[in-house]
């Protein structure tokens, strides 16, 4: 294992950045996993600098205005709604 | 229609047209590809419930040329996945092994086809989800050129890799269901018309097939199984690693191809050995990414609205996914966060060009590139699921084509001693399906 060895804090701290709760048992499957797993990815450092000659090209459209989902269709498949509007939790 | 392999997560038709050039087909569509009043569950509990308002392209065009859809397929739950047991409508049998998996993660839409319930389906490929389950159940997959086919309506995983392609019991049906289902979509930027590109091909070489009007890709006039004359590179890094079996079952077929007066010569792809860290560093990067959408607020499983945003968000997304998708979602999600992006997504975006450019010198010197598709039989099922590591490896084979964006096809080659189908790849230039499906054909 590399340097940077996985705790069981660091799989807490990413899965509150990726808004996923986790149980106990979670968390200690994952310190283990992740462990393995990133330290197959370390092997990308034997890895030669490339240079990449990617065409770009833009792609952009015309902006026309088109038809679209009705108000109907995009609150279908919503848990909750409330007069139109999709109904969430408070944001802070 | 069968389920003693558990191939449909929802088995509902959609009639097609009255008549076209597929009008007597069933083709069986994999379930994170969006189907108008259908649900589209992704194979996950977070879209259980979920109906989507629109068709998918793929859609439109497969009803507009006639074809009957007969269900959504069973896939591992948003895609991530080598086996389809990671779904959360329970694991697919594969009906060409029974007790093994189907392979994955297209792996109910290949099941259906070697059962027989379906003519053909569509699957997804992202690291090989078309290839590996067509592989193991013993039936054709092809996974298209990044662009070649409109991703307009499909749930997104990975966007830069993943391609909807066909899966058949023929090569010459894989290829007319692709005519179908290719061509630019205004909807999706990312679509590319290749067909100029192939007259071009067709000029230079001065070849006869040279379309009458161009307005089609006659991919299926390709499946001649004429393959005197063509040169295939054999990429060592790609056999030496595989299951002894595996090795001998590909070097017979390649024999096979030689007696048909095809050449075949060994070369270097050195690059290969660090395909599957680079594609999954990426897929889960893009994943952790376009996962986020799953709020339960516009769509899938709400976590209540006890507490802020934050954190009924996280308890929707604990009751709504899976393990492999947690873990993937949280490895993406570290591989970009502050301070590890040079270790792992940057050096991840040298790996996939450098792949490019191996792929792209191995070809200036071949027609086309065989290798075995899955390094492995079709394990058991239940075998591989507690050793995430384990089953990423088995898709040392197939990624280095998503990352160097490339068309692949895989047909069936022969049986291991008990009887597990074993699949040959074979990889072309970009835009240049007619030439795989010229190999393909000569076995399938």
């Amino acid at each position: 294992m590399s340097d940077d060895a996985v705790d069981p804090d660091d799989v807490r701290h990413v899965a509150d950045l990726a808004r996923v709760d986790l149980d106990d048992e979670e968390v200690e499957r994952f310190t283990a996993q992740f462990g393995d797993i990133l330290s197959y990815f370390e092997t990308l450092d034997e890895v030669p600098e490339v240079d990449r000659e990617a065409d770009l090209t833009n792609v952009m459209r015309p902006d026309e205005v088109r038809d679209s989902l009705d108000r109907e269709e995009a609150l279908r498949n919503a848990p909750e709604t409330e007069e139109g509007y999709f109904k969430g939790p408070k944001v802070s | 229609m069968s389920s003693e392999y558990n191939g449909y997560v929802t088995a509902e038709r959609i009639e097609g047209a009255d008549d076209g050039p597929l009008s007597d087909w069933t083709v069986a569509v994999k379930d994170n590809i969006s189907t108008e009043g259908v649900r589209t569950t992704c194979g996950s509990d977070m879209l259980a419930d979920y109906v989507p308002p629109y068709d998918a392209t793929v859609v439109e065009r497969l009803t507009e040329a006639g074809a009957t859809i007969p269900g959504k397929t069973n896939m591992d739950e948003f895609g991530m996945g080598t086996t389809t047991e990671t779904s959360a409508f329970g694991a697919t049998d594969n009906p060409a092994a029974p007790g093994h998996v189907p392979g994955g993660s297209s792996g109910g839409s290949a099941a259906v086809v070697a059962a027989g319930d379906a003519d053909a389906a569509l699957g997804t490929d992202t690291g090989g989800s078309v290839r590996c389950p067509a592989a193991f159940c013993g039936v054709v997959g092809l996974k298209p050129t990044y662009g070649l086919v409109s991703r307009y309506g499909l749930v997104a995983y990975a966007n830069s890799l993943e391609q909807i392609g066909p899966i058949a019991p023929t090569v010459e049906e894989a290829a007319e269901l692709l005519e179908v289902i290719a061509g630019p979509d205004e909807r999706d930027a990312t679509t590319r018309d290749a067909r100029e590109a192939l007259r071009a091909s067709d000029e230079r070489a001065g070849d006869a097939r040279e379309q009458e009007n161009g307005a089609d890709y006659e991919f299926a006039d390709a499946a001649d199984g004429d393959v005197d004359g063509m040169s295939i590179g054999v990429p060592t890094e790609l056999v030496e690693g595989a299951d002894e079996e595996v090795v001998e079952v590909f070097w017979d077929a390649l024999d096979e191809l030689e007696s048909q007066g095809a050449s075949y010569h060994e070369v270097d792809l050195p690059s290969v050995e660090h395909a599957v860290e680079a594609y999954y560093v990426i897929a889960m990067s893009e994943a952790s990414s376009n996962l986020a959408r799953f709020d339960g607020v516009r769509y899938g499983q709400s976590g209540g609205f006890e507490g802020d945003w934050n954190e009924s968000f996280a308890r929707s997304r604990e009751e709504g996914f899976g393990q492999e998708v947690k873990r993937r979602v949280l490895l993406g999600t570290y591989a970009l966060s502050a301070g590890y992006q040079d270790k792992y997504y940057r050096k991840a975006q040298d790996a996939r060009a450098w792949v490019k450019q191996d792929f792209d010198e191995a070809l200036s010197e071949a027609d086309v590139l065989a290798s075995p598709t899955m390094p492995v039989p079709p394990m058991e099922l239940g075998e591989s699921l507690d050793d995430p590591l384990q089953m990423y490896l088995a898709d040392a084979n197939t990624t280095p084509v998503n990352l160097a964006n490339l068309p692949a096809i895989t047909v069936p080659a022969g049986e291991t001693g008990d009887d597990l189908p074993v699949g040959l790849q074979f990889v072309g230039p970009a835009f240049d399906e007619r030439e795989i499906i010229r190999a393909g054909s000569a076995l399938a």
